[in-house]
């Protein structure tokens, strides 16, 4: 498999000084995916950007895990609600010009 | 350069303790933080304010200078300068966590000098802070894919705008928002499109509506017309008893599809037909005939 994307969690962990375990229970919550390599583990670079936020929610804000699922999954409907207004407003102006 | 009363960001009393101001703050920032409230400038706003009164008041040193000369803080510069040294060399030293010197306001620049020696112990690589700009383009802009220079932070970005993009749209550039920290990579840079319509077309996703007059005999006895696309003229025909509000779909006439080159919507016209006004007495006279007729 390409692991030109991939960072290895142990790295990850070390460069942010966060224990793997914090890692490990995002993804038991299924908040990031970890993608196992010859052993190794790994997660996509795409989803460093998640972990640094859930990082700062959880460690400068003091939210558990369960919290951060909460808020993970409010934060996605936000988006999808936000996406929608956006179709919705474009859908309207159609209608008001015409 | 305006005193700032830090108790009253975190709505605290002055003699509040260690564990008050934490909790205050962790209440606070939990409501504001950005990571809670993306793209909300005025959260943004707040939640900078709520870190530096928790900088200062959470720092018994900061706090203990910020209380001895409160409103009076310019006259600590003198009472700081014997320390200036020594501090300087550990501030340099220090970690900033994922603020900025600029998240932090003149007051508190001048007051502590930078960001304080903060409980902070992570010494962490963050990335920076994502951008949002708006840009304005209009629809005829939009119909086919472009280069345009942008100034942002007084940088230009050459970026390529494909045809196709939606009004509220929002495109990444990657590594051009804000400086990462400690070494983190840069933020993101958030571009929304605000696209005008000028045009005479209404557009709807891919496709264009056009709503096109007829003249009552072409509509009766059908015949040919010129009909304007967005990319010129094209001949139509029309049949005969051709309805008011009747609808012809001309397809790959319409704008182009986001991110797939070379496939277009349709072109949707709407015919309006046109009842002559000022009608002569032989055209009434004709009109009663034909009535009759019916």
């Amino acid at each position: 498999m390409e692991t030109k994307n991939l960072i290895p969690i142990q790295l990850l962990c070390k460069q942010y000084k966060i224990p793997e375990s914090f890692i490990n229970t995002l993804q038991e919550f299924q908040l990031i995916e970890i993608i196992i390599e010859d052993d190794d583990l790994y997660i996509h670079t795409t989803q460093i950007k998640e972990v640094e936020k859930m990082m700062r929610l959880h460690y400068d804000l003091d939210i558990n895990f369960e919290g951060l699922d909460a808020i993970y999954n409010l934060l996605n409907q936000v988006e999808s609600l936000k996406e929608e207004v956006k179709i919705l407003q474009n859908r309207l102006r159609f209608y008001e010009d015409l | 350069m305006a005193f700032i009363d830090y108790y009253k960001i975190l709505g605290i009393l002055k003699k509040a303790t260690e564990a008050d101001i934490k909790k205050a703050y962790r209440k606070l920032a939990r409501k504001y933080h950005p990571d809670l409230n993306p793209n909300d400038k005025v959260a943004e706003k707040r939640f900078k304010e709520i870190n530096e009164a928790n900088e200062v008041l959470s720092n018994p040193e900061n706090r203990k200078k910020y209380d001895q000369y409160g409103e009076h803080w310019q006259h600590a510069e003198e009472y700081e300068k014997a320390k200036q040294q020594q501090r300087h060399q550990k501030s340099s030293q220090e970690s900033y966590g994922k603020y900025s010197q600029e998240d932090f306001s003149d007051f508190f620049n001048n007051m502590f000098g930078g960001t304080s020696s903060s409980a902070r112990d992570r010494k962490v690589k963050f990335r920076g802070q994502d951008f949002n700009a708006e840009l304005q383009l209009d629809l005829k802009d939009v119909y086919t894919t472009h280069k345009r220079t942008l100034t942002v932070n007084n940088k230009n970005i050459r970026i390529t705008i494909p045809a196709g993009v939606e009004n509220g749209q929002i495109i990444k550039i990657k590594g051009h928002g804000g400086h990462g920290v400690n070494g983190g990579p840069n933020g993101d840079l958030y571009i929304q499109f605000s696209i005008i319509n000028h045009s005479k077309f209404k557009r709807d996703k891919d496709n264009l509506h056009l709503t096109v007059d007829l003249d009552l005999y072409k509509a009766l006895l059908g015949g040919e017309i010129a009909i304007d696309t967005f990319t010129g003229k094209v001949k139509l025909n029309i049949k005969p008893e051709t309805q008011n509000g009747s609808r012809v779909k001309l397809k790959g006439k319409g704008f182009p599809k986001y991110k797939k080159d070379g496939e277009f919507g349709d072109l949707l016209i709407t015919y309006q037909i046109k009842i002559p006004e000022k009608l002569s007495n032989q055209e009434k006279a004709l009109i009663k005939e034909l009535q009759k007729l019916r």
